[in-house]
């Protein structure tokens, strides 16, 4: 069964601006799905119509078979959204934020009071269940939102940027808990900024820019449409000059820090025996930078040309 | 939902209502206290012994179930325009939003924190009164009714107003430049008999004169107005009201992009 299908998804502002031009979109049962995209893509557009806090002005969305118009109650019922920005009463309590939900999700108290317990200690939280929510680090206030989006149990839980300006420690923890949740069987559809967050987490990804779906695949299958990767070598002897490395591209870039270019097609191993027969030691080797990123932004500025052209 | 889920997330809101009140006591029951202490004091006491009869009452019997009322529908309209205004402001009003609560029970459950403000304060008003005067009500029922339809009404103009605020300001020119005028000029302080023909048939398009009169007549047992036209008004008003905020609701004006 789908989690989420979009069909010709479209919403243009009342000033005119066409965030969204008719995208489809499927989202399987139990994945963890990323859709990503520039800033002012329509991501967040597209998050809001599902969760119903913006309004379409075209196209369908259904949730696990359930239409968000005709079966809206069924369908909210399914999602939890930890949305970009934050949206907790800053002078609410802890506790009181994440048992107020599980009410407005119709249950008792009692049951609402039990999963904030569970979900406060599973996010470490518990011990903060007495302050108000302005109190809070900024760290804390994501994880307090994701409880909030987890206490009613739903199906399919959405997440925009939910790491934004979380620290690296506290980000890895997060993901882990996102992977144990999504183990749990519930789907995942993440937005992000954090390319690598995306990659590590995720199974198949969208990419949409000014409207528009302009990717929709599985992510290794949308890294290896990467034709070049960048990988930065630390070498234990300094150079004068970059060296000639037959079948790469190298670039120096300080005295032992070496640039090299490998085109698909071509494997690590023949990159390091050509290094070997050059006499090059390797200290340490990484990607220049993120692969997705690099494909994000090949992809992005193909599409702008394209349309330019 | 079904009808019990719906009975738990109201009763949530409710509960969340009343928590707020109660958190913040000293903006919303404390004020009143004083500002209708001083009313009685200035008006009741000291002018009031020098107007003499009002409808054949002294003027502090006359001028209690006024304030009271004027309590009532200051704060049932404050109550619910600040809570529903600073949800928006605040975005909280989104946790609402995306649960399956149908919109008739976000906005059920505001109005019911305005009627419970409006309740609590009216008590605390009718208390600072028993100081003053003597208050022998005539009719329970129709005190009780008229108090709780009133609130209904200005809850429910509240939340209208706080569908359309935009910032703080907006929240603050209703009841300045409409919701006080029209109480002060509804019969709070005198009966529209004193009044000539004309300024007389001018009030009575003043809805707030049929609440507070309502309410008079509850208490001391006379009106300006017939007590059956007055429950018709405030019927109707609800009804309109309740209808045109619901449909603002449902169609996501100030609320959903």
């Amino acid at each position: 069964m789908k989690a989420l299908e979009l069909k010709q998804l479209a919403k243009t502002y009342p000033n005119g601006v066409q965030a969204l031009q008719g995208i489809d979109l499927s989202v399987e049962q139990g994945d963890f799905f990323a859709l990503l995209g520039p800033n002012g893509a329509g991501k967040s557009t597209t998050i809001g119509i599902i969760t119903s806090l913006v309004t379409k002005t075209g196209g369908q969305a259904t949730v696990f078979g359930h239409d968000i118009d005709r079966d809206f109650s069924a369908a909210k019922a399914c999602i939890g959204l930890v949305p970009q920005e934050l949206n907790l009463n800053q002078f609410e309590k802890v506790e009181s934020i994440v048992a107020t939900q599980g009410g407005y999700y119709g249950m008792p108290r009692r049951v609402a009071l039990e999963r904030t317990e569970k979900y406060l200690r599973e996010l470490q939280l518990w011990d903060r269940r007495h302050d108000i929510a302005r109190s809070l680090s900024g760290g804390m206030k994501r994880r307090l939102m994701i409880a909030r989006a987890l206490v009613h149990e739903p199906r399919l839980l959405i997440l925009d940027e939910p790491t934004a300006g979380v620290d690296i420690e506290i980000r890895r923890s997060m993901w882990d808990y996102l992977r144990k949740v999504n183990a749990e069987g519930v789907t995942i559809i993440l937005t992000t900024h954090y390319l690598e967050e995306a990659e590590n987490l995720c199974r198949n990804v969208a990419i949409i820019d000014q409207g528009r779906i302009i990717e929709n695949d599985r992510m290794s299958r949308v890294l290896r449409k990467l034709q070049v990767e960048t990988f930065v070598l630390t070498l234990e002897q300094e150079l004068a000059a970059a060296p000639e490395l037959e079948g790469f591209a190298t670039r120096l870039r300080d005295a032992n820090t070496l640039e090299v270019d490998v085109a698909s097609g071509q494997d690590i191993n023949a990159l390091f025996a050509t290094l070997s027969a050059a006499g090059l030691r390797v200290a340490s080797m990484r990607n220049k930078t993120n692969r997705l990123e690099e494909l994000f932004m090949r992809l992005v500025d193909q599409k702008t040309d394209g349309r330019a052209a | 939902m079904k009808f019990r889920e719906q009975w738990y997330a109201l009763s949530t809101l409710i509960i969340k209502e009343y928590n707020r009140i109660v958190r913040i006591w000293v903006q919303t029951i404390v004020p009143p206290a004083i500002t209708m202490t001083l009313y009685f004091i200035i008006f009741g006491s000291l002018i009031g012994r020098r107007i003499g009869q009002m409808d054949g009452f002294n003027y502090m019997e006359f001028i209690a179930p006024g304030l009271i009322m004027l309590a009532v529908i200051t704060h049932s309209y404050g109550n619910v325009v600040s809570s529903f205004f600073g949800a928006k402001f605040g975005r909280h009003i989104e946790e609402m939003l995306v649960s399956p609560m149908p919109n008739s029970l976000i906005l059920i459950g505001h109005v019911a924190g305005g009627v419970i403000r409006g309740l609590m304060v009216g008590a605390i008003v009718t208390v600072v009164a028993l100081f003053f005067t003597r208050l022998e009500v005539q009719h329970p029922w129709v005190v009780l009714s008229t108090v709780v339809l009133t609130s209904i009404v200005f809850s429910l103009g509240g939340f209208i107003n706080a569908v359309f605020a935009k910032k703080f300001d907006d929240i603050s020119i209703v009841p300045t430049f409409v919701l006080t005028p029209l109480t002060y000029l509804g019969g709070v302080f005198y009966s529209i008999s004193l009044l000539p023909e004309f300024w007389q048939a001018v009030s009575r398009a003043n809805p707030i004169l049929y609440m507070v009169n309502a309410f008079r007549y509850g208490v001391l047992g006379t009106s300006d107005i017939p007590i059956g036209t007055a429950y018709g008004i405030i019927l109707f008003a609800i009804a309109l009201l309740y209808g045109f905020s619901l449909y603002l609701l449902n169609k996501g004006t100030g609320t959903r992009e």
